[in-house]
C-alpha cells in the first residue's frame, strides 16, 4: 500500500501539495485527478523523490521514500512513466525497453519481459531498433509503459499518459491498464487532466485542487456526481 | 610530397587529434561542459609516463599503462572535486573552473619538471617506409599510433554500444532524470565518463610525444587542445564518430596547407576553419538536430 501523511510539497512561497494524506490499496487504479496546477505532477514527483517533501511522509510496502534515494524507489517495485517525452530518443526502442529492466541485472528475466512488452504492445516488435525519435506519440507512451514494466513493477505511477494522443489511442492505453491490474494485480497511480477516460478504469479517485485533496472516493461516484464534475473536472 | 603522402602522414597525424577530440565530446555530452583542462590532463599524465620512460628507465608500455592508468584517475578526481559543485550552476564557472586548472596543471608541471624542452623516447622507429624507392610517409611508430588510436575508439564504441555499462551511460549523458527513475546511478556514470575521457586523453598525450623531439614542455600540448577542439566542433561536439572523422579532417587539411601554402599559418587556419564550421553548419557536420537541451 501507498501510502502519503499531510505531505506538504512547496516551490519557493508556492505551497505545490497542501497537507495531502492518501492511501492508494494495492490491485487498484486510482486516478489522481484536477486542473492544471492542481499539484499532481508534483504528487508524483514527490512519490518518486525527484522533488522532496518540506513535511509528511511518504511510505511505500514499508520503505520510507522520502529518505530514499532517486535511484533506489525503483527497486522497491515501483516504476514511473513520464509523460510521452520521458522516452530517451536518441537511444533504440530497444535499449529504452532494456534500460527499465537494468536494475535487475538478470539476463534471462530481462529477455522474457522484452518478448512480454513486444507481444503487448506490437508497434514495439516492428521498430525495436529503430531510434525513439522515429515514433508516433502514441507509440512512445507505449514504450513508457512498457519500459516502465520491464522492470516489473508492483506500482505504477503514469503522469498524464493520454497527453496529446487521439482518443482512441487513448482508449487502448487505459485498456492496457485495467489488463494489468486484472491480470497481474499491478497499482496504478494514473495522475489524468482527461477526467472522463480515467474515471472509466479507475476504482477510485481523488480530485486535487490548488494543492489540496478536495474530493475523495470511488470513480464511479465521482463519475456520477453532475455537480461534482462540473466544479473541479470540466465535463 | 606527393598528394598520397600528404594525406597518409595527415590522416596519421589525425588520428591522434581524433583521440584528443573524441575526450571533449565525451565529457561535453555527459555534462555539457568543454573541458579546457583537458590539455592540461594529457601533458600532465604524459609527464607522468616520460618519468618513468626517461629517468628510471622503465619500458614504453608501462609508461604508457600508467599513463592510461593516471589519466583514469585524474578525470574521476577533478569531476568529483572540481566538476560536480558547479555542475548545475551557470556554464560560464565551470569554464572558469577547467580554464583554472588547465593553468594549474601547467604551473605545477612546470616546477616538477622544469619548463624546458625534452623529448619522449618512441617506442618504433621514426623513419618512414619504402616502396621500392618511393617513400610513403608512414614511419612505424606512426602506424602504431594509428592502431593504438582505433583499437581505443572501437573500445568504445563497443562499450557504449553493446554493454548495459554502455546503456546506462549514454542514458545519463541524455536523460539524467529518466536515468535516476530507471534506477541508474548517474553520479556514477557522470564520473566514470570523465575518467575514460580523460583515458583516452592520456593515451593521445603520449602518443604524440614521441613523434618529434622535444615535444615535452609543460605548455607544449596547447596546441594538441585546439586541434581536439576544433576537431570536435567540425564533429558536431556531441558525436564520437564525428570527433573522429573531424580528427581526420583537420589532419589533412593541415598538411594540405604546409605542402601548398605554408606551414607558418597553421593556427590561423585552424582558427578560419573553426570560425568557417560554425557559420556554416553551427552544430558540426555530424549532429542529428539543430538545438539539444538535457
Amino acid at each position: 500500500m501507498l501510502e502519503l501523511d499531510r505531505v506538504v510539497t512547496t516551490y519557493g512561497a508556492v505551497r505545490a501539495l497542501d497537507e495531502v494524506s492518501l492511501a492508494v490499496p494495492d490491485g487498484e487504479i486510482t486516478a489522481v485527478l484536477g486542473a492544471n496546477g492542481a499539484g499532481k505532477t508534483t504528487l508524483l514527483r514527490s512519490i518518486n523523490g525527484l522533488v522532496r517533501p518540506a513535511s509528511g511522509s511518504i511510505t511505500y510496502a514499508g520503505h520510507d521514500l522520502i529518505t530514499s534515494r532517486i535511484e533506489e524507489v525503483v527497486t522497491y517495485g515501483v516504476a514511473h512513466v513520464p509523460d510521452g517525452r520521458g522516452v530517451i530518443t536518441e537511444l533504440t526502442v530497444e535499449e529504452n525497453l532494456r534500460l527499465g529492466a537494468l536494475w535487475r541485472k538478470n539476463r534471462e528475466e530481462t529477455t522474457a519481459s522484452l518478448a512480454a512488452m513486444y507481444a503487448m504492445f506490437p508497434p514495439l516488435d516492428e521498430r525495436r531498433s529503430k531510434v525513439a525519435d522515429t515514433l508516433s506519440g502514441g507509440e512512445r507512451q507505449m514504450l513508457a509503459i512498457g519500459r516502465a514494466l520491464m522492470s516489473r513493477p508492483t506500482l505504477l505511477l503514469l503522469d498524464e499518459p493520454s497527453l496529446g494522443l487521439a482518443p482512441r489511442i487513448t482508449a487502448q492505453i487505459m485498456a492496457t491498464l485495467r489488463r494489468l491490474r486484472d491480470e497481474q494485480g499491478l497499482t496504478v497511480v494514473l495522475v489524468e487532466q482527461n477526467a472522463r477516460s480515467a474515471l472509466s478504469v479507475a476504482d477510485s479517485a481523488v480530485v486535487l485542487n490548488l494543492g489540496r485533496v478536495v474530493v475523495q472516493g470511488a470513480a464511479a461516484e465521482l463519475a456520477g456526481d453532475a455537480k461534482l464534475r462540473h466544479a473541479y473536472l470540466g465535463f | 610530397m606527393t598528394p598520397v603522402n600528404l594525406i597518409i602522414y595527415g590522416m596519421a597525424n589525425g588520428t591522434i587529434y581524433g583521440a584528443v577530440a573524441l575526450a571533449l565530446v565525451l565529457i561535453w555530452r555527459s555534462t555539457r561542459i568543454v573541458n579546457f583542462a583537458q590539455g592540461g590532463m594529457l601533458m600532465f599524465t604524459t609527464f607522468i609516463a616520460w618519468e618513468l620512460v626517461e629517468r628510471h628507465h622503465q619500458s614504453y608500455w608501462l609508461g604508457l599503462v600508467v599513463a592510461i592508468a593516471a589519466g583514469l584517475v585524474l578525470g574521476a578526481v577533478v569531476e568529483r572535486l572540481l566538476v560536480r559543485p558547479v555542475e548545475n550552476g551557470p556554464p560560464l564557472n565551470a569554464v572558469i573552473v577547467t580554464l583554472g586548472l588547465l593553468l594549474a596543471l601547467e604551473a605545477v608541471a612546470g616546477m616538477i619538471w622544469g619548463n624546458g624542452l625534452s623529448s619522449y623516447p618512441p617506442e618504433f622507429s621514426l623513419n618512414f617506409y619504402h616502396v621500392g624507392h618511393q617513400v610513403i610517409y608512414l614511419s612505424p611508430n606512426f602506424l602504431f599510433i594509428v592502431i593504438a588510436a582505433l583499437a581505443v575508439m572501437v573500445a568504445l564504441y563497443l562499450l557504449f554500444q553493446r554493454t548495459s555499462l554502455g546503456l546506462r551511460m549514454r542514458s545519463s549523458a541524455f536523460n539524467p532524470e529518466v536515468a535516476r527513475l530507471l534506477g541508474v546511478r548517474v553520479g556514477r556514470m557522470l564520473t566514470l565518463g570523465w575518467a575514460l575521457a580523460a583515458g583516452v586523453g592520456a593515451l593521445a598525450g603520449v602518443l604524440i610525444a614521441g613523434t618529434e623531439p622535444n615535444y615535452m614542455n609543460p605548455n607544449g600540448f596547447d596546441g594538441l587542445l585546439i586541434l581536439g577542439f576544433t576537431a570536435a566542433v567540425i564533429g558536431g561536439l556531441d558525436s564520437p564518430v564525428g570527433a573522429v572523422v573531424g580528427g581526420l579532417v583537420v589532419g589533412v587539411a593541415l598538411q594540405l596547407l604546409d605542402n601548398y601554402v605554408s606551414g607558418d599559418i597553421d593556427f590561423f587556419f585552424v582558427f578560419a576553419l573553426l570560425v568557417v564550421v560554425l557559420m556554416v553548419r553551427p552544430n558540426g557536420l555530424f549532429s542529428r538536430r539543430s538545438v539539444r537541451r538535457v
